[in-house]
């Protein structure tokens, strides 16, 4: 699988390409500047493009509008952006087409390499990866004053949490140690309660939630 | 910027008018030979320059002549409620006569005294007099119709009634009466035009200029101690939050190398543990950034940074914005914050269901409204974190204005110049 890296920072850019190749990702590019990313995404068609927000010349958002462009140019384009900071704005941008393969996460996550590479593959597949604290964010405030939320149990809740990161529900059972079975009938119970139309497909699942907690604002 | 502190000119009691002419009166008969005197020995002073003797005399007169322009100041502000900033330029305590002399002539006050008091003596002398006089006045014309005419066998003229007679004496007493009405409304006026004039004279843009600089001073006071008190803050909080997480994730790595070979399931708890420090370390780093300068601020301007934050809030928040191009970065910095202290304020204190926060630019002003519509009763005073935001906006010139009827809605206007 092939990836375009953009990382100013080198020891953080060394350190990607040493994980993703341990985990046998092939490194297309390992770029350091946005004018850099934007040509790399434009010849070389990555499987997958990791990058950072903040990316050189201007220090600012670069990176995130470099991602933006690109997935305008070729929807679809899976990119996995990261950042030292989450911030919704950014995740409803990166989810505002709805056409999935986005991701967006804190650059710690990196430290649990297998959680980090299961997100890069998932968005390279098409779904999505929300950082926990963009949806713990999201589910926060939508909570208190909103009464479908507000009827899920606690353990509801957690599914919805895991399931709007873009997680699948065999990995949530897996996280959860329970049956896939309980998870299934968890995520029907939650879609009852939210009104939401049950599909099979994990992208437009998360789609559906995160648009149901867009809802209304 | 008004400098009338209190309005001394609406006051029509009769005590108002008495005052006002007795004042007056003492106005009048200080100010002819106090400004006349001052006058002739600053030209004679001033002349005398050249031959010397001016060089020792004109400080002391000039001295005189401020002490003289000082008390009339003093007397502005007590009796008229019109304030005139003196704005001298200091000079050095141990100068030589000659230093002296010059300085003071070189400054522009100094003109501006001697200007005022020819003025003084002709017009200000007038317009002290005239409240005294239309009180007076219209006595005589009394005393005329009570029989005073008599003493005036060959006719005598009140104002311009010719008085000849009782019938005559008494139209002077009308003319009086008529006179008096007047005196009821122009007196206390009179007086405050009086200080006007001398404001107008003796007050200059420099007295604006020193008021400036005082709240400049006392803004940029305001500004180090917050920025101080700012730093002792982070320093604090890196010293016990990120800090101390990152040296025992160096004691952990350190007990791990030592444990590798003999203990290595004992190393591998503490790998965890020293993870999760790190993990730690960075969110405190992390919020700590954010309320130094939160990255969105940073990267996207103030619009979005608003934004974002309208996001994180508990209470359905509207943000529209309308600013071309960004400010300066200090500027976004204290608009965020601010904005920032409201919106905090407005959730936990007004009890609103929803907040709206327009943010626009327009003619070198930065405006940001908030406006919930909660329960209002906001003030700014001590102790509220509104007069935070009141003293972190004067940094900048910008001003907040509050209106927050008990009951609600609260509107917080903040406004700041920018370029």
């Amino acid at each position: 699988m092939r990836v375009v890296l953009a990382e100013d920072l080198f020891l953080l850019r060394d350190g990607l390409v040493r994980l993703l190749q341990a985990h046998d990702f092939e490194i297309a590019a390992a770029v350091e500047t946005g004018p850099e990313l934007a040509a790399a995404l434009a010849e070389l068609d990555p499987d997958v493009a990791v990058v950072d927000v903040r990316l050189p010349p201007t220090h600012t958002d670069e990176g995130l509008q470099c991602a933006l462009e690109a997935r305008r140019k070729r929807p679809g384009l899976p990119v996995l952006v990261l950042s030292q900071h989450v911030e919704q704005l950014y995740a409803r941008e990166l989810l505002a087409d709805g056409s999935g393969g986005v991701g967006y996460l804190l650059k710690d996550r990196v430290f649990d390499a297998e959680q980090f590479v299961d997100a890069v593959r998932r968005v390279a597949a098409g779904g999505t990866a929300m950082d926990p604290q963009v949806i713990q964010q999201l589910l926060a405030r939508r909570s208190g004053d909103d009464p479908p939320l507000a009827r899920l149990t606690p353990r509801e809740r957690e599914v919805l949490e895991l399931m709007a990161q873009g997680r699948s529900n065999a990995a949530i059972a897996g996280k959860l140690v329970v049956t896939e079975r309980a998870i299934a009938k968890h995520t029907a119970n939650i879609f009852a309660k939210l009104g939401l139309e049950v599909s099979d497909d994990d992208n437009r699942r998360v789609l559906a939630v995160l648009a149901y907690l867009d809802h209304g604002r | 910027m008004t400098m009338d502190t209190k309005n001394g000119s609406g006051r029509t009691t009769g005590r108002g008018i008495g005052l006002a002419a007795v004042r007056g009166l003492a106005l009048a008969l200080v100010s002819l030979p106090g400004a006349v005197l001052c006058f002739c020995l600053s030209l004679v002073s001033i002349a005398l320059i050249p031959i010397g003797v001016g060089i020792v005399t004109t400080p002391y007169v000039l001295t005189g002549v401020r002490a003289f322009a000082d008390a009339r100041r003093v007397l502005a502000a007590e009796w008229g409620g019109v304030r005139i900033p003196p704005a001298y330029r200091p000079l050095p305590q141990d100068a030589n006569p000659w230093a002296r002399t010059f300085g003071m002539l070189r400054d522009p006050a100094t003109w501006r005294d001697l200007w005022w008091l020819p003025v003084d003596m002709t017009a200000g002398f007038v317009t002290a007099l005239l409240p005294a006089v239309l009180l007076l006045y219209p006595l005589e014309g009394f005393a005329l119709a009570l029989g005073l005419w008599r003493v005036f066998p060959d006719g005598y003229w009140y104002g311009f009634v010719p008085v000849t007679g009782q019938a005559s004496a008494f139209g002077a007493a009308a003319l009086g009466l008529v006179l008096l009405f007047l005196a009821h409304f122009l007196t206390p006026r009179l007086l405050g035009a009086h200080f006007r004039l001398t404001r107008a004279v003796l007050g200059s843009n420099q007295g604006e200029l020193a008021e400036r600089v005082r709240v400049l001073t006392e803004t940029r006071r305001d500004a180090v101690d917050t920025s101080a008190a700012e730093l002792r803050r982070i320093e604090r909080d890196l010293h016990d939050g990120a800090q101390a997480r990152l040296v025992a994730v160096g004691m952990d790595l350190g007990t791990i190398e030592a444990l590798l070979d003999k203990d290595p399931a004992r190393a591998k708890e503490l790998i965890a543990q020293a993870r999760k420090s790190s993990v730690e370390a960075l969110t405190e780093l992390r919020e700590l950034v954010r309320g130094i300068h939160p990255p969105v601020l940073a990267e996207r301007g103030l619009g979005d940074a608003v934004r974002a934050l309208a996001l994180r809030l508990p209470v359905a928040t509207e943000v529209s914005v309308d600013l071309p191009g960004r400010a300066e970065a200090p500027v976004e910095s204290a608009a965020y914050f601010a904005v920032s202290e409201v919106l905090t304020n407005a959730v936990k204190h007004a009890g609103a269901d929803r907040i709206w926060v327009d943010l626009h630019r327009a003619a070198g002003m930065l405006r940001a409204t908030v406006t919930d519509n909660g329960k209002g009763g906001a003030v700014i005073g001590a102790g509220s974190g509104l007069a935070g935001v009141e003293r972190r906006l004067g940094t900048f010139d910008g001003v907040l204005a509050v209106s927050s009827p008990v009951g609600g809605p609260t509107m917080v206007t903040m406004e700041i110049p920018c370029a």
